[in-house]
């Protein structure tokens, strides 16, 4: 059972944490029409990595508060432990990041607000 | 009761008390032993060699070991409060009135009708079990009795309750020392000198672990077990260290997650009551020390199952520890030192070694020359063929071994015994190493798999590790413990380590620890079987097995593992996993490295489901949740239902009412006069803060940025995925106040879907939820007669009935009670939903009750609520959805806004696959005979006489008798359903039942038009 160091109550059992899955998956907005394969890219499309993982984790019966972590699912190490809406400082994390195939997804660039070019 | 123990030797050991006499039952015969015997060692004293059939050819089998890693005599314990099955022999203490019985055997042990297996054991080869289940099916049918009857270990009773106590107990550490064996001690020892908090913990009752069987050696000039002795004693004053006997440590997680489990009782003829059976701890520790020693390999050979056949440092054991000597008449089978201590120890009791054979050409120590100077026959490469002997070993057939060609080269010698010792080298004990995934590598020298000791967590010493010399035992303890204190002192004040520990002198090593490995002696003579040489006890394989997999293209370890079922059983291998590794290497022509292992798994040994669970089981298991009305409900005869955690009030029967009576009882009031539901279970919510009304129009389909403050909403509130995932009326308190309702049972998981959106998609959004769904108690008073009552029920001045239209909120007071009426409707009939803190929920209730009754005010349950609610049309979520199922399969179109931007939702309802023709759609179904209600879950077909299998239209998700409308009432999904309004449906059913009639018809049974709700 991991030892997971929660930003804001410390160190706690695995079992009082539930874990969200994949992190930095971006909400497209409606406002940006994207095809229905783009938009399943976010919808249902998820990474199960062999090795470093970022993903999201909840202190559910604690604070509740939900935050960001960067594990290796082999050693199951954890490599860092970051601040919803933030990105990872790590060397190893940073490279997780920016690696990631939905960094070029059109869903992902379907997050921001995006004025329509004029034609 | 004087009894002879005819393998009992002289008083000698210090680890029984032959004082005190022992009285138990085995097989339903009595038997005496002392305190201090397991069972075990108490069997053998009595000469009871034959303890058990084995598993697939009840074959049968005697002891073969003297700890955990038995695998032959697995015992079942019956006590008064429950009866154990799978208990190692070795393992159970005895104590005054213990009973114990072998398994496995039908219908007795010397008689086994089902030993008939093992003349056919080509009836059961590898991956015998994966053939029969295969094909063809009608093999299964023939094999499926008697595997039936053969298949599984043990017996547990199915009818009694388990009524003894468990209990779980958490601890931390800075550092866990898992064995109390000579490393296990000094290492323990060490680390506790410098303050750390220690616990150490064998899973035997004693500390002292193999120097209570070889007492040979001096520790300081004085015999090992003085030194150990001194050392326990120490341990047990200090207050920094806990000492558990009688606990498996067994599992080993991440980050130093430990449990084990600490037989508290079982041992105790009269246990204290307030003692729990077993203790199961839960351990974070800073450091683990695995000093779990190690367990001795048996010989493959053909025979080498019989009863008399044990390993030798066991036998060496019994003599030791428990004054039993199992045999008298011995041979010595071996590839290493180790057993000719054994040949000594056996001398020494008045046994006549007939004769040792090593299967090692010349080999040369202190020990073997002591051994030749006593005149006892030794036969350098030598191998044992086979055994022979009915329900005991009574001669074996010995040979000159050729260990290159691995076969016999000639003169078989046949001789007799009553005893064979083998000894095949040691496995270091690696698995809680193993658990946590640590490498092991193949250590040519000693013929093991050591650990790769690398990882920061835990670390392998003494014979764990590979180290099987005193001295070094000794050394490697000491260094390892210095070191671990060291790194722990840095970061702790706590600690101090001792300049220079005590480092004690043991004598130089007398044994040469060099085994040559021989995997399995195999033969070409006509009268000696690889089908009867086993490799894994337990699970009944052989060397044949082995073979046999590789030539059926089985070649992975894992995958030969699990064809042959190699090391599956209880015992996980203990005994048998290299040594079938060494024969698949062989027979595959490869190095053990290049053939790999398996990985051990927790629990080290078995372990009762019982510790698992703890006080977790009946009321303690889940919390139930009740409201504050539940005295009323209870004492007024009401039946209840569980909704998730919560016991609600289901119906109220009368004397005399049958299920369907009271419902329509109930039903019926409340369209005709009045009724009341406690309501409180709904799920509430605060929601609060400037961006409130921003974060509602996001999570809900239609608008709630433009809802008046004091008026009330329906929602629904969809996933990312489209489909309906809750629903409630939201009512606006203030510009930046809302107070949301959910589903009963979804109010945990919607106020965590709304957190998570706050924090991790929408940060932006000042907003803060609150969970207030314990803070209200809710009386709903619903039907013709509700205004009525509620005038009634409220003094002049409080009196707020008039000008309260539909779907709006207003705050008051009934009989001084502060109350949030809402005027929404679940049932169709006008309503009102009475809120006041929750505390005050019996005295509102109470009230309205006495009010109500010259009102016929009734109250009803979560039954008739459904009735009430499904006359309507109302979908409950949960019950007409299942996840796959959106706002316009409902039908509902009316709420998924078109002007908003955007909604969690939004984007999916808009794919290609939402809109679909032939999804499934809301109906209602009318049957054609009005008194026959459709079980809920049924399927619909367009033709029931069709050819099986036929097309499914959809099914049922609600049902129910309607006594206002006086017919059955449906509802269902059916594939394109909208469009099939007016057709009829069927309904197959089983056991021969006509298929029932249904027309579609529009979803809302009751009141089209809603006037009645609005009033
Ligand atoms: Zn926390």
């Amino acid at each position: 059972m991991l030892k997971i160091e929660c930003p804001f109550c410390g160190n706690r059992n695995e079992t009082e944490f539930s874990c969200g899955g994949e992190a930095h998956i971006a909400r497209p907005l409606a406002e940006n029409k994207i095809t229905d394969l783009a938009f399943s890219e976010y919808l249902f499309m998820r990474d199960n990595p062999k090795g470093v993982f970022l993903e999201r984790w909840c202190h559910t019966s604690g604070c509740r508060r939900w935050f960001n972590m960067a594990r290796d699912t082999v050693s199951h190490e954890i490599i860092e432990i970051y601040a919803m809406g933030q990105k990872p400082k790590t060397a190893i994390g940073k490279k997780a990041f920016l690696s990631n195939w939905r960094r070029k997804s059109k869903a992902e660039t379907a997050s921001t607000p995006i004025k329509r070019t004029a034609k | 009761m004087k009894q002879k123990q005819p393998h009992r030797l002289p008083a000698n050991s210090q680890c029984i008390t032959r004082e005190k006499t022992v009285q138990f039952t085995f097989d339903g015969k009595k038997y005496i032993g002392y305190e201090g015997d397991s069972l075990a060692s108490a069997l053998l004293a009595n000469g009871v060699s034959l303890v058990g059939r084995s598993f697939k050819y009840h074959r049968p089998r005697g002891i073969l070991s003297c700890g955990s890693e038995e695998p032959n005599a697995l015992i079942r314990v019956i006590r008064a409060s429950s009866a154990e099955p799978n208990l190692r022999a070795t393992q159970i203490e005895i104590y005054d009135g213990l009973i114990a019985e072998s398994q496995n055997r039908f219908p007795n042990l010397k008689l086994d009708f089902l030993s008939i297996n093992s003349l056919f054991s080509s009836l059961f080869p590898a991956g015998f079990y994966y053939k029969t289940f295969m094909w063809p099916a009608s093999l299964w049918m023939f094999y499926e009795k008697i595997i039936r009857r053969a298949a599984g270990l043990g017996k547990v009773s199915t009818t009694d309750k388990d009524t003894d106590r468990y209990e779980h107990k958490y601890a931390h550490c800075d550092v866990l020392v898992v064995g109390a064996g000579v490393a296990g001690l000094q290492a323990a020892y060490i680390a506790a000198t410098s303050g750390a908090r220690v616990i150490i913990a064998d899973e035997n009752r004693q500390f002292g672990g193999w120097l209570l069987t070889d007492n040979d050696f001096n520790i300081n000039n004085k015999p090992a077990l003085i030194w150990a002795n001194n050392i326990i004693n120490k341990l047990h004053l200090m207050p920094n260290v806990t000492c558990l006997v009688r606990t498996t440590i067994f599992a080993n997680m991440d980050d130093n997650f430990i449990v084990m489990a600490e037989r508290v009782t079982e041992h105790l003829s009269q246990p204290d009551a307030h003692l729990p059976k077993q203790r199961l701890w839960k351990l974070r520790t800073a450091k683990t020390i695995l000093a779990t020693g190690a367990i001795e390999r048996p010989l493959t050979f053909s025979g080498n199952d019989l009863p008399g056949i044990m390993l030798a440092a066991a036998i060496r054991s019994y003599i030791h520890r428990y004054d039993v000597l199992p045999g008298t008449r011995a041979i010595i089978f071996t590839n290493n030192d180790d057993a000719y201590y054994t040949a000594l120890a056996i001398h020494q009791a008045g046994g006549f070694i007939r004769c040792i054979v090593d299967l090692r050409d010349n080999p040369k120590s202190f020990i073997i020359t002591q051994i030749r100077n006593l005149g006892i026959d030794i036969r350098f490469g030598h191998a044992v063929i086979a055994a022979h002997g009915v329900r005991h070993i009574a001669s074996v057939n010995i040979a000159k071994y050729d260990s290159k060609a691995a076969q016999p080269i000639s003169n078989i010698d046949h001789i007799d015994c009553n005893l064979l010792a083998m000894s095949g080298g040691l496995n270091p004990v690696v698995h809680l190493h193993s658990q946590r995934k640590g490498n092991l590598i193949w250590d040519e020298r000693t013929a093991c798999y050591r650990p790769e000791n690398k990882s920061d967590d835990w670390v392998a010493i003494g014979a764990a590790n590979g180290t099987f010399q005193l001295a070094r035992i000794l050394s490697e303890a000491t260094k390892i413990a210095t070191s671990i204190i060291s790194k722990l002192a840095k970061n702790n004040q706590r600690l101090e380590m001792q300049q220079t520990p005590e480092m004690p002198v043991s004598d130089e090593a007398k044994q040469n620890w060099a085994p040559l490995p021989v995997w399995s002696i195999e033969s070409a003579q006509s009268y000696i079987s690889d089908k009867t040489a086993f490799v894994d006890f337990q699970n009944d394989s052989t060397v044949a097995d082995i073979k046999l997999a590789v030539r059926e293209g089985y070649h992975s370890v894992e995958h030969v593992k699990r064809y042959t079922t190699t090391g599956m059983a209880t015992d996980q291998g203990k005994t048998s996993n290299i040594n079938a590794i060494g024969i698949l290497a062989n027979t595959l022509n490869k190095s053990i490295t290049q053939t790999g292992t398996t990985t051990f798994r927790l629990p080290y040994t078995p372990t009762s489901l019982g510790a698992i669970a703890g006080r977790g089981i009946g009321s303690l298991f889940d919390p139930i949740r009740t409201t504050r009305m539940h005295s009323w409900h209870h004492s007024n005869d009401a039946k209840f239902e569980h909704v998730g955690q919560w016991m609600r009030a289901w119906y109220y029967p009368r004397e005399g009412e049958s299920f369907q009576q009271t419902i329509n009882r109930e039903v019926h009031a409340t369209r005709h006069y009045a009724g009341l539901l406690d309501a409180s279970t709904l799920g509430k919510i605060d929601v609060k803060g400037p961006d409130a009304a921003e974060f509602l129009n996001r999570v809900y389909t239609n608008n709630f940025a433009t809802l008046p403050i004091g008026k009330c909403r329906y929602g629904l509130m969809l996933k990312e995925d489209g489909m309906v995932f809750d629903d409630g009326v939201t009512t606006r308190l203030a510009e930046d106040h809302f107070y949301m309702t959910t589903t009963s049972g979804g109010a945990a998981g919607v106020l965590a879907w709304l957190e998570e959106l706050l924090q991790t998609e929408w940060s932006d959004l000042n907003v803060y939820l609150t969970s207030v769904t314990e803070q209200w108690s809710v009386a709903s008073l619903s039907g013709p007669n509700a205004k009525a009552i509620l005038k009634a029920s409220m003094s002049e001045d409080t009196d707020i009935t008039d000008d309260f239209p539909f779907m709006t909120m207003k705050d008051s007071f009934i009989a001084g009670l502060p109350v949030r009426i809402f005027r929404i409707s679940f049932t169709g009939e006008m309503s009102f939903e009475l809120n006041v803190p929750a505390r005050y929920g019996l005295a509102l209730w109470s009230h309205l009750m006495r009010v109500g009754k010259s009102f016929n005010l009734t109250a009803y349950g979560t039954e008739a609520m459904h009735v009430l609610r499904a006359e309507k049309g109302f979908i409950i979520v949960g019950q007409e959805t299942d996840g796959t199922v959106t706002p316009y399969d409902l039908d509902m179109s009316w709420i998924v806004s078109k002007k908003k931007a955007d909604f969690i939702g939004k984007r999916a309802l808009a794919r290609a696959s939402m809109n679909e023709p032939h999804r499934k759609q809301l109906v209602g179904l009318i049957t054609k005979d009005p008194d026959m209600v459709i079980p809920e879950g049924a399927h619909a077909v367009i033709d029931p006489n069709k050819e099986l299998p036929m097309a499914m239209l959809g099914h049922v998700t609600s049902s129910y008798y309607s006594p206002n409308l006086k017919h059955s009432i449906a509802m269902g999904l059916l594939k394109d359903g909208l469009n099939r309004k007016g057709q009829t449906v069927f309904f197959p059913m089983l056991d021969g039942q006509a298929p029932i009639e249904a027309k579609i018809v529009d979803p809302i049974f009751f009141d089209k038009q809603g006037d009645r709700l609005r009033g």
